[in-house]
């Protein structure tokens, strides 16, 4: 379960001054469930993102993730988050399996545990063929199995993806895609952000329509369809932040 | 604490760098091979250089001493000069090396010999230029002899001893013992030597483990994982400070083995007595390490700090290359001759430690400096790896836009 109220963050830029990335957002996503942000680049996404990974840190506001305070539990909510984006690469002179082993020990994981669950994940995502092969050396496709992998390592209760498919080729992003789906399928709380309205429409259970850091509409598809009168949602998009 | 975390993440990054070529470059190749080219190389051209201007016989140009036949006689008999004939340009052809040097005999020069009267060689040659050097060399030899024979002969003309032209010798005699002679002449170098590498040696991993790591994307990837960013700031550190201390230590050795080279070198030339003095105490060395760990820890939190700023491996490169000078001036400070430790330089981080590893080397042990050059470094190494865990909680340093 992911809950956050009023959460706000605020950046000091020399030049700009203040700059308000998130300011006051307030939603909550329940597990076996996907919430989608929706917002153009610069909404506040990824910057919400970040705070519900407790990679940064709120202004003001704030969020519980799997039942763990962001800012006085970080580690615990860390511990029960599984992360991806185009941000998270992976380190280009470890293996696959030194990648992911990784991961795990840093999760606490004991080596008997850590092999059952490399073994299983390897298996499961079709990752064996490649398992000792430098992450350098693997191909786009392959690179996001192993940042999968790794997410999954420690099977957290809650995932968050930030743009999980921005720059990959259709057959990646179906990999990807495919995967969202069978953390919700397991009862996982799922958020992801996004600005592919296609996307949005495919997965999301529950949609957040993000602009200059403020959350401006929320619901199901169907409700935000019969609340703007639309059945395109990039149509409801643009209404949205134009209004 | 937790030792597990900060274990992980050292072994983590020490199977990751001893896979980076750049790293294994700057930590090991580097310092095993720095001193052999060095020393071993310029030595062996030295020698060799030497050598070939011994065996040049040199154009030497003589001015004058058309009225001294006799000393004109027995210049023309020596075997280890050519002369050459005069020419008004020999300056000119001195500095162009045409010639290697001139000497100039006064008028009536040989008449002057018979009657007593003091008069003067003068010897044209070429500053700093070995093999001018040496053809000059050749003709002070020359004309000193000349000198001393006719001071014989006029001593003995008047039935007088020859002890009145030297009333007595001087002699002098070296009374340290070989390991005090070997660490003034190489101490310094070193404790320099080893200061500089331990910089070099954690420069290129602080890079990569920091501004490295934001450049690949890998930072944002770690910070989501559990692990407390004190340590993972310690796990990198460790790493850091292991290149610094490992291309140290190997500098070391290959220096060690380099003088030995250089040692083996001079003895063949110089038929078998080495001109070096080669004797270094390893448990001064061993010491020295000791005095130069606080600084390796001071070094690697401080390059870490700085290059955690940069967004990229070469905003990095650019923070820390002016980094080296402010190591290499005190370092070479204390180089100099009559730069001694004293309590205000003990405070003075990285000149401290290079004076004491001076003194350490000689054999030299001055326990009060010792102690608070030791507590002074440790008390900066704390600051300094302070300084590093607390940027490594700053957003604005790592998410700097």
């Amino acid at each position: 379960m992911i809950e956050t109220q009023q959460l706000t963050k605020v950046f000091q830029d020399k030049k700009r001054g203040e700059i308000r990335a998130v300011n006051g957002v307030s939603f909550r996503c329940q597990p076996g469930q996907i919430y989608g942000l929706l917002g153009a680049n610069g909404a506040g996404k990824t910057t919400t993102l970040r705070m519900l990974a407790t990679i940064l840190e709120p202004t003001d506001g704030t969020a519980r993730v799997a039942g763990y305070d962001v800012v006085e539990e970080s580690q615990k909510v860390r511990a029960n988050v599984g992360f991806l984006s185009t941000a998270t690469a992976l380190y280009g002179r470890l293996t696959a399996q030194e990648m992911v082993e990784y991961f795990g020990r840093l999760h606490g994981l004991d080596e008997v545990t850590l092999g059952r669950r490399v073994v299983e994940i390897f298996q499961r995502l079709e990752m064996n063929e490649f398992r000792d092969r430098r992450c350098d050396k693997l191909s786009t496709g392959m690179k996001q199995k192993v940042s999968i992998a790794r997410t999954l390592v420690h099977d957290p209760p809650v995932m968050i993806f930030d743009e999980p498919t921005l720059g990959l080729d259709v057959m990646t992003a179906r990999t990807i895609v495919g995967f969202i789906r069978e953390c919700r399928q397991n009862g996982k709380t799922v958020i992801f952000s996004t600005h592919v309205m296609s996307e949005a429409e495919k997965l999301c259970d529950t949609i957040g329509i993000i602009h200059n850091g403020r959350i401006l509409a929320e619901g199901t598809l169907a409700e935000l369809r019969q609340r703007y009168g639309e059945q395109d949602l990039e149509e409801i998009f643009v209404r949205v932040v134009t209004n | 604490m937790s030792l597990r975390n900060i274990g992980i993440v050292y072994r983590k990054e020490l199977t990751d760098s001893l896979r980076d070529r750049r790293t294994l470059v700057s930590m090991i190749v580097i310092p095993l091979l720095v001193f052999p080219v060095m020393m071993l190389g310029f030595s062996y051209l030295a020698v060799k250089l030497v050598g070939q201007a011994k065996k040049e016989v040199p154009q030497i140009m003589v001015l004058g001493g058309e009225d001294s036949p006799k000393v004109m006689a027995r210049l023309r008999n020596l075997d280890t000069i050519e002369i050459v004939p005069p020419a008004p340009d020999y300056v000119d052809q001195i500095s162009n090396k045409k010639i290697r040097a001139a000497v100039e005999i006064p008028k009536g020069f040989d008449a002057a010999l018979e009657r007593n009267e003091k008069t003067t060689i003068k010897i044209y040659m070429y500053e700093g230029e070995i093999k001018s050097s040496f053809a000059a060399d050749r003709v002070e030899k020359f004309f000193s002899e000349l000198r001393e024979k006719t001071a014989r002969d006029r001593l003995e003309a008047r039935k007088l001893p020859v002890s009145l032209l030297k009333p007595f010798d001087i002699e002098q005699k070296n009374v340290a013992p070989p390991e005090k002679v070997g660490g003034s002449m190489f101490g310094g170098l070193i404790g320099y030597m080893v200061i500089l590498l331990c910089m070099t040696g954690a420069m290129y991993p602080a890079i990569d483990l920091t501004a490295g790591e934001k450049e690949r994307g890998t930072m944002e990837t770690i910070l989501c994982s559990p692990v407390q960013r004190t340590h993972l700031v310690l796990g990198k550190f460790l790493m850091v400070l292991t290149a610094s201390l490992a291309s140290a230590m190997l500098s070391v050795i290959s220096m060690g083995v380099s003088f030995l080279g250089v040692s083996k070198l001079g003895s063949l030339e110089s038929g078998g007595r080495s001109p070096f003095q080669m004797s270094i105490n390893p448990k001064a060395v061993l010491a020295v390490f000791g005095m130069v760990l606080p600084m390796a820890v001071l070094f690697a939190a401080a390059l870490m700090t700085i290059a955690l700023f940069a967004k990229s491996y070469k905003e990095a490169q650019s923070y820390l290359t002016p980094m080296t000078f402010l190591v290499v001036i005190p370092a070479v400070a204390s180089l100099l001759p009559g730069v001694e430790l004293n309590a205000k330089l003990a405070l003075v981080p990285v000149l401290n430690t290079s004076l004491v590893s001076k003194e350490i080397l000689t054999g030299t042990y001055h326990w009060n400096y010792i102690a608070l050059i030791f507590l002074s470094s440790c008390a900066y190494a704390a600051a300094a790896m302070f300084i590093a865990v607390k940027m490594f909680q700053r957003e604005d340093v790592l998410f700097r836009a």
